[in-house]
C-alpha cells in the first residue's frame, strides 16, 4: 500500500514531507524499544511506536524507513519534525492505540515480514 | 575505489538527543561514494547502536571508520568503566543500561548482540575503569 492509503485506513495526520505520501510501504514494524526495531531489517518498511523523540527518526534513518507512524495521537516536539524533515521521513500521527493500528493495517494487508 | 578513506568523530557523552549524528554522517557518505545499499545499512545500524553504547555507558569517546574497497572497519573507543562479563553483555535482553535509557527506546539488551548480527567481524577489548574497543568490519560484497 502507499502512505496515503496507509494515512487513510489508520486516520492519520502528515506532520512533514507530504510529497512522499505515493511512496510504497511493504511491511511494517511496532514497538517502543529501539533496539528492537534494529534487529529487524525489511525493505520499505514503516515503524510504529508509542516512543516520541528524535531517536526515533535516528532509528528510521538507519533503517531506511518509509515512514514514522506516532501511535495514541502522541505528538513529537519540533526538533524531531525538524530531523525527519532534514532526512526526508514523514511522520504521522494515529489517534489509535498501537494494538488497533496495527491491527488495522495488518487486516488492510500490511504485514510484518517473516519473523522466523 | 582504492585508497583507504580514514574518518575520525567524537561521540558527545552528554547529550543523548545527539546520538546517531556520527552514524548518520558516515551514512550519507558511504551513499555519496556509492558503497552498495545493504553494506552502508548494517555499517549505519551497527555503528549507530555502538553509539547510543557510549552515550548511555561511557560518557562518548571516539570513532574512526577505515573505508576500502573491500571492507569498511569501525572502531568505538571509549574511557568508560568497561564491561564486567562480555559474554553475559552479548546475551540478547541482558542490560545494564539504567532505567531512564529505556524511557527513551533504548536499553533493551540488544545493542551488542545486533552489532554483531550486523558486521562480519566483531571484537571488544575492554578493561574494567580503563575503557572499552570495539572493532567491527563489514564487508562490501
Amino acid at each position: 500500500m502507499t502512505i496515503r492509503e496507509l494515512k487513510e485506513i489508520i486516520h492519520a495526520d502528515i506532520l512533514c514531507c507530504e510529497d512522499k505520501l505515493d511512496a510504497e510501504v511493504h511491511t511494517a514494524c511496532g514497538s517502543d524499544m529501539m533496539s528492537d526495531v534494529l534487529a529487524f531489517v525489511k525493505n520499505q518498511s514503516v515503524l510504529l511506536t508509542g516512543l516520541c523523540n528524535n531517536q526515533v527518526v535516528r532509528t528510521a534513518e538507519m533503517m531506511d524507513m518509509v515512514c514514522i507512524v506516532f501511535v495514541r495521537g502522541k505528538t513529537p516536539d519540533e526538533s524531531t519534525v525538524e530531523l525527519a524533515r532534514e532526512k526526508g521521513i514523514p511522520l504521522l500521527i494515529t489517534p489509535h492505540r498501537m494494538f488497533n493500528a496495527c491491527g488495522l493495517l495488518y487486516s488492510n494487508g500490511l504485514h510484518g515480514g517473516d519473523s522466523v | 575505489m582504492t585508497d583507504v578513506i580514514k574518518l575520525t568523530y567524537k561521540v558527545d557523552g552528554e547529550d543523548f538527543t545527539r546520538a546517531g549524528e556520527a552514524s548518520s554522517d558516515l551514512k550519507g557518505k558511504l551513499k555519496k561514494m556509492n558503497v552498495p545499499p545493504d553494506a552502508i545499512r548494517k555499517v549505519a545500524i551497527a555503528m549507530y547502536e555502538g553509539e547510543i553504547n557510549m552515550v548511555i555507558h561511557a560518557h562518548g569517546g571516539e570513532i574512526t571508520v577505515e573505508i576500502s574497497k573491500d571492507c569498511i572497519t569501525m572502531v568505538l573507543a571509549d574511557r568508560g568503566p568497561g564491561i564486567k562479563n562480555v559474554e553475559l553483555a552479548m546475551q540478547a535482553g541482558y542490560s545494564t543500561a539504567p532505567d531512564n535509557i529505556r524511557t527513551l527506546g533504548f536499553g533493551a539488551g540488544m545493542g551488542l548482540p545486533n552489532m554483531k548480527k550486523y558486521t562480519d567481524e566483531m571484537k571488544i577489548d575492554t578493561e574494567l575503569g580503563v575503557g572499552t574497543t570495539v572493532t567491527m568490519r563489514v564487508n562490501i560484497a
